[in-house]
């Protein structure tokens, strides 16, 4: 046994340390009381594996439904390979155009978020079960369920009738349903606050809102800027896709490209995409670290 | 009296001088600040208040002593109506605050003249220290100025007095987690005298600080006591400290008053008489060993 000395002579491992033993601790009857209450039986065993089995099964049966198929893919790389090679070099001619669809796809995405926030923050008031009773809770939260089940697309196609062709039906449709995530994130912050500093706001004799005002906000803020710009950049690439369907941006372009095999074109616009989300994101993050 | 206090809010703009103040407690002087009568409640069958009645004077620093679970936060917490108690009547100032588990329409503006001091301070952490102090104003401003906390000069004025009356002025634009625990509670104090609060109930103030910042905040309470004439409930687990600080204690075990008296009558005695063997926690423990020497 040896034993490391510091410079004053007193050591500074600990036998039990420098063998790698560990000291006994006194075994009660207590402790062998405790032990033999440990109630995880055969039964319980036997769930856990029926859980991984039906977890199993359920991966099976979604990979048949969804066709997914190895050779499949195997076999057609080799084609892939050669249409992969269509898109390239990408064609800049009309780079000016897009990038004016790429501003109006940013401005869709800019007011799409506002104007669910604007709706998201008191409806997620209404939507949290530590500030409202559940008659108001429940109803809220099925709206929000209602709002978040619908895809962008779906909303846009309906609004394209409503309001007519252009980037109004993708700022809508991206509202409605950003209404519906932000609302349901928004709340989810809301129920995990501290009630003691809404209770000290309480006990000055503040009414109800301002209590909401200064006691919950502040603490929930930090979390609603970073849900808000997160959701901003996936909107972006939603507004994206909304042309597709006649409600503005980007997503006309590419889809008409597409359907004129120009592929070369649609590899500049998709260059573009990734320069401008790439931009965004970094926007966003050094927005969010000023924030909190 | 709740008139009074109005026009009292009105006046001030910036410090009320203490002559004021006196004038104030002069004429609050001899009427029971809180009256409590029969108070009953229970949480989930097992009762946590039973039949208690108490009187407390204006100016007056009382002590509210027991262990853990003997309902003093609870009796706390129903006399400015943050709780409900099921039978009994709570006053303030001769005014209902609660009867009967019934809250009363004016319980707002009743409880505004009541400030409230947390164990866990609870300020609002991500606002400013003068924000905190701040709220204690909010009952008497309108919801557009609260949604854009729209603060007149005098009233940041007047806080910046409160801050300065506990003897934290060059913290005022810290974010109020900044603070140590000491500090936020003194926040929280000033937090109360930004209110007008003319009674100060703290449920357990000094229990989570260290010795020398519970001396400090405990010395400020009996300050404010002395020269303002602020009513004082304050319930403490630690006798050294009742028996330091308050002249008249009341001892609760299981929701019911076992003594209610001059702090000099509760020696050991009578503390092992009321509680057996759990005394030695209110004797024993936290920052005793300060006082003991």
């Amino acid at each position: 046994m040896s034993l490391k000395r510091s410079k004053n002579g007193r050591s500074i491992t600990s036998p039990w340390i420098a063998e790698g033993k560990k000291y006994e601790l006194p075994i009660s009857d207590a402790v062998l009381d405790m032990q033999g209450r440990d109630r995880t039986t055969a039964k319980q065993i036997g769930w856990q594996i029926a859980f991984i089995a039906g977890l199993l099964g359920l991966l099976y049966y979604s990979a048949v439904v969804s066709e997914i198929d190895l050779f499949e893919l195997l076999e057609g790389g080799s084609t892939m390979g050669e249409y992969i090679s269509r898109y390239f070099p990408p064609d800049f001619t009309d780079s000016a155009s897009y990038l004016d669809d790429i501003i109006e796809t940013i401005g869709m995405g800019i007011w799409g978020t506002l104007l669910a926030v604007i709706f998201a923050a008191p409806l997620a008031i209404f939507a949290s079960a530590n500030l409202c009773p559940v008659w108001i809770v429940q109803p809220t939260r099925r709206l929000l369920d209602a709002m978040r089940a619908i895809n962008e697309i779906v909303f846009a196609l309906v609004f394209v009738v409503a309001v007519g062709l252009g980037p109004f039906a993708g700022v809508m449709a991206i509202f409605v349903h950003t209404t519906g995530i932000l609302g349901k994130l928004f709340s989810e912050a809301i129920e995990n606050i501290e009630v003691g500093p809404i209770e000290g706001v309480r006990a000055t004799g503040a009414s109800k809102f301002q209590e909401i005002l200064f006691g919950v906000i502040p603490q929930v803020i930090p979390l609603w800027i970073s849900y808000t710009l997160y959701r901003f950049e996936s909107n972006v690439r939603s507004a994206t896709v909304l042309g597709i369907v006649g409600a503005g941006g980007i997503g006309v372009s590419l889809y008409q490209s597409f359907r004129s095999f120009d592929y070369t074109k649609v590899c500049a616009i998709l260059i573009i995409l990734i320069i401008s989300v790439g931009l965004i994101d970094a926007g966003s993050a050094w927005l969010r670290k000023r924030f909190i | 009296m709740i008139e009074y206090s109005g026009n009292l809010q009105r006046v001030v703009t910036a410090v009320v001088s203490v002559e004021q103040k006196r004038q104030a407690s002069h004429r609050l002087a001899h009427q029971p600040a809180v009256t409590i009568t029969h108070l009953s409640k229970a949480f989930k069958g097992i009762p946590a208040l039973q039949k208690v009645s108490l009187t407390v004077q204006t100016g007056e620093m009382v002590a509210l002593v027991g262990a853990s679970g003997s309902g003093k936060s609870t009796l706390l917490r129903t006399i400015n109506g943050l709780q409900l108690a099921e039978k009994g009547e709570v006053k303030i100032f001769d005014t209902s605050l609660q009867n009967n588990g019934q809250l009363y329409s004016k319980s707002r503006h009743l409880r505004s003249q009541v400030g409230f001091i947390f164990q866990q301070f609870n300020l609002v952490n991500r606002l400013s220290v003068l924000e905190n102090v701040l709220i204690g104003h909010l009952s008497q401003i309108s919801s557009f100025r609260s949604t854009f906390r729209l603060f007149t000069k005098a009233e940041k004025t007047r806080a910046l007095a409160a801050l300065d009356r506990v003897g934290i002025l060059t913290q005022a634009y810290k974010r109020a987690a900044l603070l140590s625990g000491g500090q936020q509670q003194r926040v929280a104090i000033a937090r109360c005298l930004m209110q007008g609060a003319q009674i100060v109930l703290a449920d357990e103030p000094i229990a989570s600080l260290d010795p020398e910042s519970a001396r400090r905040v405990m010395e400020l309470l009996v300050d404010l006591n002395q020269e303002r004439g602020l009513t004082v409930i304050t319930s403490l687990h630690q006798v050294q400290m009742v028996r330091f600080y308050c002249d008249r204690s009341v001892a609760l075990r299981e929701g019911v008053v076992q003594f209610d008296g001059r702090t000099a009558e509760l020696d050991d005695n009578r503390l092992s008489r009321i509680y057996g063997a759990a005394a030695e926690e209110l004797v024993q423990r936290g920052h005793a060993e300060i006082f003991s020497s």
